[in-house]
């Protein structure tokens, strides 16, 4: 037993010193964006050539476009020559102790149930050994490979697996796709990479979650997920970490790609810094989610909570060009303070017999703003293609706004559609008829919300439903008036 | 039990209870009547803390503790209970489960063990079978498309649940016919013990021929102008409201 732990303390302590640390120092780029600092990137990254070719040319496409002005969200133009593009994401100075976090934060874990060892790490606070972090690491490594499944950082397969993550990479978001894709193309520097391998049901669920890698993950994060022919995968994205930064742009981009048979399921939720109550600070958010059910009878499942960050720009989306392909997309999204969402999916069928379910639940206080957008396309050649979508909004107080944009293009006559919206709102008499029965105005709130939301908590990971429960109540604590 | 002392009461600016005195006794059963507009509803709802009353003047005490100054959760945790008029509908949240919180939210705030899920299973099935009500009820979202008699008889099984000290029922019998009358009364019935008092405020005689009241109140701008047994109630059926006003502007 103390071997063991003697091991833990040495590997944590190496990495500790000489990775972290370290690379933070030496790794860190002046601000500002041109060819040099690519190919400065992918160099450091000691990528192939051909990678590098391919961030260049992402570049010069980037170049050429217009940032993208449709969405209806609000803010000023973002200096993307005042952005560093190689460096961890956050960079506050090492604490000694929790006493010298922000008590709204430490507050915020406990309310989460966070081990205190873990609130130290997520507040940078300097930790001696985190021993749960590496013993879940090496675990879940060794498991894996066991059956044959790559579970690794992207920049780790751009090196070791060159040819298998340049078959898929960029085939399902192109650079060329949008803007922010893009950029996220030429300047990416780190993110997941997952591959499982024919008729393999993955043995665990697969995790980014922030007490693993979340403290190196870039800006600019990218991860691609291939489900090879009847395999099963569920991929757990969790950016509960509450971030204390002036505004940062988040551009990510994911990838899946699910062959003949298998099955991706896909959950977020997302917690980033929202911003103070007058809307300073906060994460921008703009990232390309989209899944591709290639072969027959696959199937793509997105589920999101998102309750965090000042502005969310997200349509995770499903191509279903295999026969018989399912794709479903199950969303929470909440927005307070002064955040603003715009987001939704799209289902393309391009497959015969191919299903889509959409059911997205919007909830809005203070002066949130939120549009669901979405676009469900039936091509030419997808017969008996089926679509039901469901789009809810739950305003609380007067101050809040829900939109919805859906689009609906069928060209083939044997499509069946069904499209369901609904609106309302929290009322005085609601909150005081669970008070008359013993509830608080918070719980009367979280109870109503939640039952709201519960159909796409269903969908959730068991840990991760409770956890997004929770998180909802968080959220919405003194929305109310 | 329940002590209210020259309680004056506004919605906006204007003057609704103008002075209000009433003593309820533990065990009892008070009825509350009056026209339209004369404060009863005003009543029952400055007592259980809504929204949107101001109170000028007085006391409303139950049990000692002074209900005025509290939120409405901590006024239910005393033991008030207030059978709503029109029941608001939760949609998407369960019934069983906004019971459980309910009754445990009030239990906590009591210093009592607070409920498992088999032990208020066994508690609200009891319940059910006195009441006489189906169990379809608990899996359906409260009020959520419920029939008015529904709502109105999901009220009732809240109140056997919660067990107060003190009930106020608000014209529990509008929008309700005979047999759906029946069937609430029945269940108020049941809930009728020695140590739990009711306010049962209605605009007719009817529903006092299922619920037999220890005292008779008439309540008309604002204030009780009269109080009696039983017979009280009678008389008003027979006479009107007219009748009973009339003789109060003579006698002041």
């Amino acid at each position: 037993m103390s071997a063991t732990t003697d091991n833990y303390e040495h590997l944590v302590n190496a990495e500790y010193e000489h990775g972290f640390v370290t690379e933070i120092e030496s790794d860190t780029l002046p601000p500002g964006l041109n060819e040099q600092v690519i190919r400065t990137i992918s160099t450091r990254k000691q990528e192939p050539a051909l990678m590098t070719e391919w961030r260049l040319a992402a570049y010069r496409h980037w170049c050429e476009m217009p940032a993208p002005n449709w969405a209806a969200i609000q803010h000023p133009p973002i200096d993307f020559q005042a952005i560093s593009y190689f460096s961890a994401p956050k960079q506050t100075p090492k604490l000694n102790s929790l006493d010298e976090v922000d008590p709204r934060l430490l507050d915020t874990y406990n309310k989460l149930g966070i081990p205190l060892e873990e609130q130290k790490v997520l507040a940078n606070v300097a930790v001696d050994a985190v021993f749960d972090s590496v013993s879940v690491a090496t675990t879940f490594r060794s498991k894996l490979a066991e059956v044959g499944v790559i579970f690794c950082s992207i920049s780790e397969a751009i090196r070791d697996h060159t040819e298998l993550v340049m078959r898929y990479l960029g085939t399902i978001v192109p650079p060329s796709d949008n803007f922010y894709a893009a950029l996220n193309a030429a300047v990416f520097t780190d993110g997941t990479f997952v591959y499982i391998p024919k008729h393999t049901r993955c043995p665990m669920e697969l995790s980014t979650y922030f007490r693993i890698n979340a403290a190196k993950t870039g800006q600019f994060e990218r991860t691609l997920i291939i489900a090879d022919e009847g395999s099963y995968v569920s991929y757990l994205e969790g950016c509960t970490a509450p971030q204390r930064d002036e505004n940062q742009l988040h551009a990510a981009v994911v990838e899946l790609i699910a062959m003949d048979d298998a099955t991706i399921k896909y959950s977020t939720v997302q917690n980033w810094y929202p911003g103070d109550e007058n809307g300073r600070g906060g994460i921008y958010n703009f990232v390309t989610k989209r899944g591709e059910c290639r072969g027959a009878r696959s199937k793509i499942s997105w589920t999101q909570v998102e309750t965090g960050s000042a502005i969310t720009w997200k349509y995770p989306s499903c191509i279903l060009r295999g026969d018989d392909a399912i794709g479903e997309f199950y969303s929470v999204a909440v927005t307070r303070g002064c955040q603003q969402a715009d987001t939704g999916t799209k289902m393309i069928h391009l497959g015969r017999n191919t299903r889509s379910t959409i059911v997205s639940k919007g909830i809005s206080a203070q002066r949130g703003q939120q549009s669901y957008r979405g676009l469900v396309r039936i091509a030419a050649k997808a017969e008996q293609a089926r679509n039901h979508t469901q789009c809810d909004s739950l305003l609380i107080g007067d101050r809040c706004a829900a939109h919805t944009f859906p689009y609906i293009e069928v060209k083939n006559p044997t499509a069946r559609m069904e499209h369901e919206a609904t609106t309302s709102k929290i009322s005085a008499d609601q909150l005081f008829y669970c008070q008359s029965r013993g509830l608080s105005e918070e719980d009367a709130v979280s109870m109503i919300v939640n039952g709201f939301c519960k159909q796409v908590f269903n969908e959730l990971p068991m840990e991760f439903a409770v956890e997004a429960q929770k998180l909802l109540s968080i959220s919405l604590e003194g929305a109310v008036g | 039990m329940l002590s209210i002392k020259g309680l004056r009461a506004n919605v906006g600016d204007k003057e609704i209870l103008h002075g209000l005195d009433l003593e309820i006794g533990a065990g009892e059963i008070h009825a509350i009547m009056g026209p339209n507009g004369s404060g009863k509803s005003t009543l029952a709802h400055v007592l259980s803390g809504r929204d949107g009353y101001t109170v000028t003047a007085g006391s409303a005490e139950l049990n000692g503790v002074n209900l005025l100054a509290l939120e409405p959760e901590q006024r239910a945790h005393l033991g008030l209970f207030l059978a709503f008029q029109y029941p608001v509908e939760l949609p998407g949240v369960n019934n069983t489960y906004f019971l459980k919180a309910a009754l445990n939210a009030i239990r906590r705030a009591r210093g009592e063990s607070e409920y498992d899920a088999v032990a208020f299973m066994r508690l609200m099935k009891e319940k059910l079978r006195v009441l006489h009500l189906d169990e379809s009820l608990l899996k359906r979202p409260v009020n959520f498309g419920f029939s008015g008699g529904e709502k109105k008889r999901n009220e009732i099984f809240q109140m056997a649940l919660l067990e107060p000290k003190l009930a106020i029922l608000d014209e529990t019998d509008s929008g309700l016919d005979i047999d759906a009358l029946r069937i609430v009364a029945d269940g108020v019935n049941a809930c009728r013990s020695p140590e739990r008092s009711m306010m049962v405020v209605t605009h007719y005689q009817r529903l006092l021929d299922y619920i037999q009241p220890d005292y008779v109140h008439v309540l008309a701008h604002g204030q009780i102008i009269r109080s009696g047994g039983k017979e009280l109630a009678l008389e008003l059926e027979e006479r009107g409201y007219g009748w009973i006003e009339q003789v109060t502007e003579v006698a002041a």
